[in-house]
C-alpha cells in the first residue's frame, strides 16, 4: 500500500426506516461509534470530524456529534451539498488526511426524512392574489409551480428519463418499472433497507401514480437514517493490525463534480455532463474501467434516472442503456450488478447519509461481508450519488491485496 | 374593470404577438431567462435580449398526479426546443395522459388568463398547446 494512498478503515450504516425515537444525533452517534468500533480506533484518534445533515444544515450537526461521542477539539466541517452531501463529507475528510493534516478522519452523513411526503414542489396560497406584484429572479407575480413546469423532484427525474428516451428511443412506462422492479426484488436481501417488499411488475405500475412515469413505488423513499466511514492514510494503515489492514478497503477514486453550462441546464438540470465527467475522472484516478466494476450503487433516485447514469457512468455504449438494462446486465446476476442493496427506491434515501451508505454496501461486498447478497469475488465496486443544483460525487473502491 | 395585463414573468413579452424573451450572451449566445452578472458558459457580461421562437418541439415531459396544495393536478410539465432555446412550460388544451402527449410532438405558445386582482389587473400566464 503506498503511503498517500487513501483507506476506508471501518464504516457502518444503521438500519433505514422509521426511527420514531431517535433524532439525527441518535443515529448520526450510532453510525460514528459503529464505524469507528469497525475500524479498531476511536474518537481520540480522528483529526477531521466531516458532517452533514442537510434538513437542518444550519444546526451544526458536528458539533452536535462531538458533544454526544467525544469533544476532541478537532476541526469540523458541516457540509450541505444536496443530495450528493454524505459523498462531500467522505470527501472532505479524504482531502484532509490526502493534504496530510491529520492521518484518521471521520465523515458522518444523518437524515430524518421519514414522512417528509413530497420533496422540491411550492405551494400557492389559498386565496387569489390581492395584487399582482413581480417578485424574484423572474419577476413572476404567482408562484410558478405548476403553472409553468414542475419543481417537484418526481416530476424533474421523470422528465430525465423521458429526455433520454425522446434522444435514444426505446423507454417506456414499463422499462422504468422493469427498473424498479429489479431494485425491489434486490431489497429482499438487504435487512437495513426501509423497505424489503417484492413487487411485481403489475404492482409497481399499479400504484398510485406520482409523476409520469414514476409510480410511487419508482420513487426513492424518504426515511431515517445515518452512515459513517471512518478513512485513514496509507502511512498510517501500515501501522496498524493485520486484522485492520486485511480489511481496509482501497478509495482508488474520489471526485466530486458540478455542472458545467450546457443549454437547457436552467430549464431542466442537467444531471448526465456533470456524472460523466466526475465518472471520466474516476476511472482515470484509478486506472480501472467500466467492465472492471463487480457491483455499482447508483443514484437512483428516481427509477427513470437509474436509466440514464446507466449511461452517464459508461457502463454501456453512449445512448444504449435500455439494451443494457434490457440485457439483464444490472440485475444481481447480470456482467454489473447494478444496487444490489436495493437501491434508493427501497433501501431508502435518507438524503445525507446516502452518499456513504452506498459505500458501506460497496466495501461490505468488497470485504466478503455481505451475507446473503454478497456479490461473489468481488473486487472493485463504484458509488454515485448526484444531487440536484447540482453536484455529483464518484467513487471507486478496491478489494485490499491479499 | 381596468384593462391593465401584467405578464406571469418577466420573460413572458404580452402584445399583439406574445412571446418569450432572454438575455443572450453577447460573447457566446447562451440564453438566460433571468439576469445574471456574467454568463454561465463564457463569463462575458454583455447581454441583449432576443425573442424566443413561439413553435416548438417537445424534449420531455411529465405528467404530474401529485403537488404541493393548492396546485392543480393532474397537469404536463415539459421542457419545449424552441428553435434551438429550450423553454420549461406546461402543455395544455390536450387530455393530460400519456396517449395524448408525446415525445417529439410539435407545440406552439399560447396565453391565457389568471385572472384579476383587487385593482382590477390581469395576470397573464403562458402554456404550450399542440401545434
Amino acid at each position: 500500500m503506498a503511503a498517500d494512498d487513501i483507506w476506508i478503515l471501518g464504516i457502518h450504516m444503521t438500519k433505514f426506516g422509521k426511527h420514531t425515537d431517535r433524532d439525527t444525533v441518535d443515529l448520526a452517534a450510532e453510525a460514528a461509534m459503529a464505524a469507528l468500533a469497525d475500524g479498531g480506533v476511536s474518537i481520540k484518534q480522528m483529526g477531521v470530524l466531516a458532517a452533514g445533515n442537510l434538513m437542518a444544515a444550519n444546526a451544526g450537526i458536528g458539533q452536535q456529534l462531538q458533544k454526544q461521542i467525544g469533544q476532541t477539539g478537532i476541526p469540523v466541517y458541516n457540509v450541505a451539498n444536496a443530495c450528493a452531501t454524505g459523498a462531500t463529507a467522505l470527501r472532505t475528510a479524504i482531502m484532509a488526511v490526502k493534504a496530510g493534516e491529520c492521518d484518521m478522519g471521520l465523515a458522518v452523513g444523518v437524515e430524518k426524512l421519514s414522512g417528509a411526503g413530497l420533496l422540491g414542489g411550492g405551494g400557492r396560497p389559498k386565496s387569489a392574489a390581492t395584487n399582482w406584484t413581480p417578485s424574484g429572479r423572474y419577476g413572476a407575480v404567482t408562484p410558478v409551480d405548476g403553472l409553468i413546469g414542475t419543481d417537484t423532484m418526481p416530476g424533474v427525474f421523470a422528465q430525465v428519463g423521458m429526455e433520454y428516451g425522446h434522444r435514444y428511443g426505446g423507454t417506456s412506462f414499463e422499462l422504468f418499472a422493469r427498473i424498479s422492479e429489479k431494485n425491489h426484488a434486490h431489497s429482499t436481501l438487504n435487512p437495513l433497507a426501509a423497505y424489503q417488499k417484492r413487487f411485481t411488475l403489475e404492482e409497481i405500475m399499479n400504484e398510485p401514480m406520482i409523476a409520469y412515469p414514476n409510480t410511487r413505488a419508482m420513487c426513492s423513499a424518504n426515511c431515517d437514517g445515518a452512515a459513517a466511514a471512518v478513512v485513514v492514510s496509507g502511512a498510517k494503515l501500515k501501522t496498524l493490525g493485520p486484522d485492520q489492514q486485511r480489511r481496509a478497503v482501497k478509495v482508488s477514486a474520489s471526485v466530486l463534480t458540478t455542472d458545467p453550462w450546457e443549454e437547457a441546464c436552467q430549464i431542466l438540470p442537467d444531471v448526465n455532463t456533470l456524472t460523466r465527467n466526475a465518472a471520466r475522472q474516476a476511472y482515470e484516478q484509478a486506472g480501472v474501467s467500466p467492465e472492471d466494476l463487480d457491483l455499482v450503487e447508483l443514484h437512483d433516485c428516481f427509477a427513470t434516472a437509474e436509466l440514464v447514469h446507466y449511461d452517464n457512468l459508461m457502463l454501456c455504449p453512449e445512448g444504449g442503456a435500455v439494451d443494457f438494462f434490457n440485457s439483464g446486465a444490472t440485475w444481481r446476476d447480470g456482467s454489473t450488478p447494478v444496487n444490489v442493496s436495493g437501491g434508493l427506491e427501497s433501501k431508502g434515501h435518507p438524503i445525507a447519509a446516502t452518499g456513504i451508505a452506498n459505500i458501506w454496501e460497496v466495501c461490505n461486498h468488497l470485504r466478503g461481508e455481505a451475507g446473503p447478497r454478497q456479490i461473489e469475488g468481488a473486487t472493485v465496486g463504484l458509488a454515485h450519488v448526484i444531487g440536484l443544483g447540482s453536484a455529483c460525487g464518484v467513487h471507486i473502491l478496491e478489494r485490499a491485496a491479499a | 374593470m381596468s384593462s391593465k395585463q401584467v405578464p406571469v414573468v418577466d420573460y413572458l413579452v404580452l402584445g399583439d404577438e406574445p412571446h418569450l424573451k432572454a438575455h443572450e450572451c453577447t460573447g457566446c449566445g447562451a440564453r438566460f431567462f433571468d439576469r445574471r452578472n456574467a454568463c454561465a458558459g463564457c463569463s462575458g457580461t454583455e447581454f441583449r435580449d432576443v425573442p424566443i421562437a413561439t413553435k416548438g418541439e417537445v424534449r420531455a415531459f411529465t405528467i404530474v398526479s401529485l403537488a404541493a396544495p393548492g396546485i392543480k393536478v393532474p397537469f404536463v410539465a415539459a421542457v419545449v426546443d424552441c428553435a434551438g432555446t429550450s423553454v420549461r412550460g406546461n402543455i395544455i388544451d390536450t387530455e393530460p395522459d400519456a396517449d395524448h402527449v408525446r415525445l417529439g410532438m410539435n407545440v406552439q405558445l399560447t396565453t391565457y388568463s389568471l385572472g384579476a386582482d383587487d385593482s382590477g389587473a390581469e395576470a397573464i400566464g403562458f402554456a404550450f398547446q399542440p401545434a
